[in-house]
């Protein structure tokens, strides 16, 4: 197990490095100015050239790769280009708001979208699941966008239950994200359900649920004993990826109802060329995303005896 | 004597067999109309012979009435809804089909050399593949957008530069099953090219994944269009769904419908008819479905 751990994140070392050339690359060589962005077009040479030797944009560009790589290796990424705020704790706050917009959410509707799978199984082929399947497609078959729309106009403009936008920290900040709570719930419900429910009926013919039917076992027993534990391995395989992506936050939701998370600030920092956000935040994304796939193999070893870690 | 089995005359091509399987279909015939239709609206778009989507037809935010240009109503410029909704239709077909163009050729160039090859060239691909995984799509939209600047080309290679990774391994994979069998190994020993065997020999035989994953990379532009244009990162200016749906929150609180329900419509039938044949061609095409 330590070997395998030690190899994988060695492993890593080249990917990530390819993830901080080409964060680079698309930020510091290809992209517009940010001294430009930052000073507009009647800015003095002088002025600019400030600035830029202040940002550390006026070195050659390989030293300045390296130089990103350093931030990344001490995890240091210095300060935003606009607010001059330290990034480390910026992007901490905007991670905690991010996943106080995804967490709840992507938990409760774990629970309830096993759940609801595993009853649509239940009556697979009935009427129950026909319906299911065609009510998923169609509404699959709407935009993300419109449900966020629809369901703000109805539920907080007409109706008034919600606040329209905004956002509060501490406790408050409940009555403001229980919409988007609402709304993130449904919009998992297809996809998830779709999952779910194709992974427990692709055991159903399994030889050890024969045997378990003809022990006698009720379907109920059969499904909750004897299917779903098998089951959970795909299930815990599909949400533990799924993590980077709520730290990162619902974009869509953070932008619709102004919420403060890595969203909002990585949207911000796009349309006034703030750099080292934008750099920090890709990099640490694909980090993340890097850690929870090592994560995910290693519980899938844990969960299944028959998964040999070599 | 009883007549020889139907194995025995020359196999139809896949992709022939395929596209009469999906005739038999009265669901999947009706799916393909619909996507019939709204090429040929793309197609009347690029042609200009659509009516003009930014002449105005009418007053601002004139009610629908039962008149063609204003059957949904007009915007605030007292331009005809309708006629947004139908230029929208041909923005989501043009980045649909230019994602899948750079996308689907990328991921299957790259699929088929990694494969074949294998060594070196498979290294530095499957280098170049898990950096791109590893970052999480939006960003690297993000990071696209920024160094090209924003807009309707830059949002294709995005969400291209997001889709080809899951074409290249599916394509590898394939590739790597049919590269020890023995109709390679026939055309190899006749001496043919490692390109006539990539291209003519392998190629026709792993095309069905690339034509399934196609589907999905179309619906992907046309669904990420929207969203990516609500964030501020798509499409800047014209006739775009994305820009609609946006305008429309301000709509509703006047208690103006038209817009949204008009695009609403218009995506609902494209990509419900999208997904119901990228699943009708899984079916015909993937021996490992149905």
């Amino acid at each position: 197990m330590g070997a395998y751990v030690v190899r994988r994140v060695l492993q890593a070392i080249p990917t990530v490095f390819g993830v901080a050339l080409l964060t680079f690359l698309l930020f510091n060589a290809f992209g517009p100015d940010p001294v430009r962005t930052a000073l507009g077009n009647h800015a003095t040479v002088e002025a600019m050239a400030n600035l830029r030797h202040q940002w550390g944009l006026d070195k050659p560009l390989p030293l300045q790769f390296v130089d990103f790589l350093r931030q990344i290796v001490t995890f240091d990424y210095g300060t935003s280009f606009v607010t001059g705020d330290d990034l480390g704790t910026q992007l901490k706050a905007g991670a905690l708001v991010s996943l106080s917009v995804t967490l709840p959410p992507f938990l409760f509707g774990g629970i309830v979208n096993v759940a609801i799978a595993l009853f649509i199984a239940r009556h697979r082929d009935g009427l129950v699941d026909k319906a299911a399947r065609g009510l998923f497609i169609a509404a699959m078959s709407i935009s993300a966008l419109v449900y966020v729309l629809a369901l703000q106009y109805l539920l907080a403009f007409k109706l008034d239950w919600f606040p329209i936008n905004g956002y509060e920290g501490g406790w408050s900040a409940v009555r403001y994200l229980a919409l988007p709570w609402l709304i993130q719930l449904l919009l998992l419900m297809g996809p998830d359900i779709r999952l779910y429910r194709a992974l427990f009926l692709a055991d159903m013919n399994a030889d050890w649920v024969r045997t378990a039917r003809a022990k006698g076992a009720s379907e109920g027993r059969v499904l909750l004993r004897h299917v779903l534990p098998n089951a959970w391995i795909p299930i815990i395989t599909q949400n533990v990826t799924t993590i980077p992506f709520l730290i990162l936050g619902s974009f869509l939701m953070e932008r619709f109802f102004s919420i403060p998370g890595i969203g909002n600030l990585t949207i911000d920092a796009l349309s006034r060329g703030d750099l080292p956000i934008l750099k920090a935040v890709t990099v640490l994304g694909a980090l993340a995303l890097v850690a929870f796939n090592l994560l995910n193999d290693l519980l899938y070893a844990v969960a299944d005896p028959r998964v040999r870690l070599s | 004597m009883s007549a020889l089995p139907a194995t025995m005359g020359a196999p139809r091509p896949a992709a022939l067999e395929a596209l009469a399987a999906l005739w038999r279909r009265p669901h999947t015939c009706a799916c393909l109309l619909v996507v019939a239709a709204y090429a040929l609206v793309a197609v009347l778009g690029w042609l200009h012979l659509l009516p003009d989507a930014e002449a105005a037809v009418g007053g601002a935010q004139d009610p629908p009435a039962w008149h063609l240009a204003t059957l949904l109503g007009t915007d605030l410029l007292g331009r005809s809804v309708l006629w947004r909704v139908l230029a929208g239709a041909q923005t989501a077909v043009t980045i649909g089909l230019a994602t899948t163009a750079l996308a689907v050729p990328l991921g299957t160039a790259l699929g088929l050399a990694a494969g074949y090859f294998g060594g070196w060239v498979d290294a530095v691909v499957d280098w170049v593949y898990s950096v791109v995984v590893s970052v999480p799509d939006i960003l690297l939209i993000t990071a696209i957008s920024y160094a090209m600047g924003k807009g309707l080309a830059s949002m294709c290679v995005a969400i291209a530069a997001t889709s080809w990774v899951g074409i290249m391994r599916l394509v590898r994979g394939e590739v790597l099953k049919h590269k020890g069998s023995d109709y390679v190994l026939a055309a190899r020993s006749v001496g043919a090219s490692a390109g006539r065997l990539m291209f003519s020999e392998i190629l026709p035989n792993v095309v069905h994944v690339t034509i399934v994953t196609a589907t999905l990379v179309l619906l992907a532009a046309v669904k990420g269009e929207v969203i990516l244009t609500y964030l501020g990162l798509g499409i800047q200016e014209g006739a775009s769904w994305g820009l609609l749906i946006a305008g429309a929150a301000q709509d509703l609180t006047n208690d103006i419908w038209g817009p949204l329900a008009g695009t609403v419509t218009a995506m609902f039938l494209l990509i419900y008819a999208l997904s119901a044949i990228g699943d009708a061609l899984r079916d015909v095409l993937d021996p490992r479905v149905g």
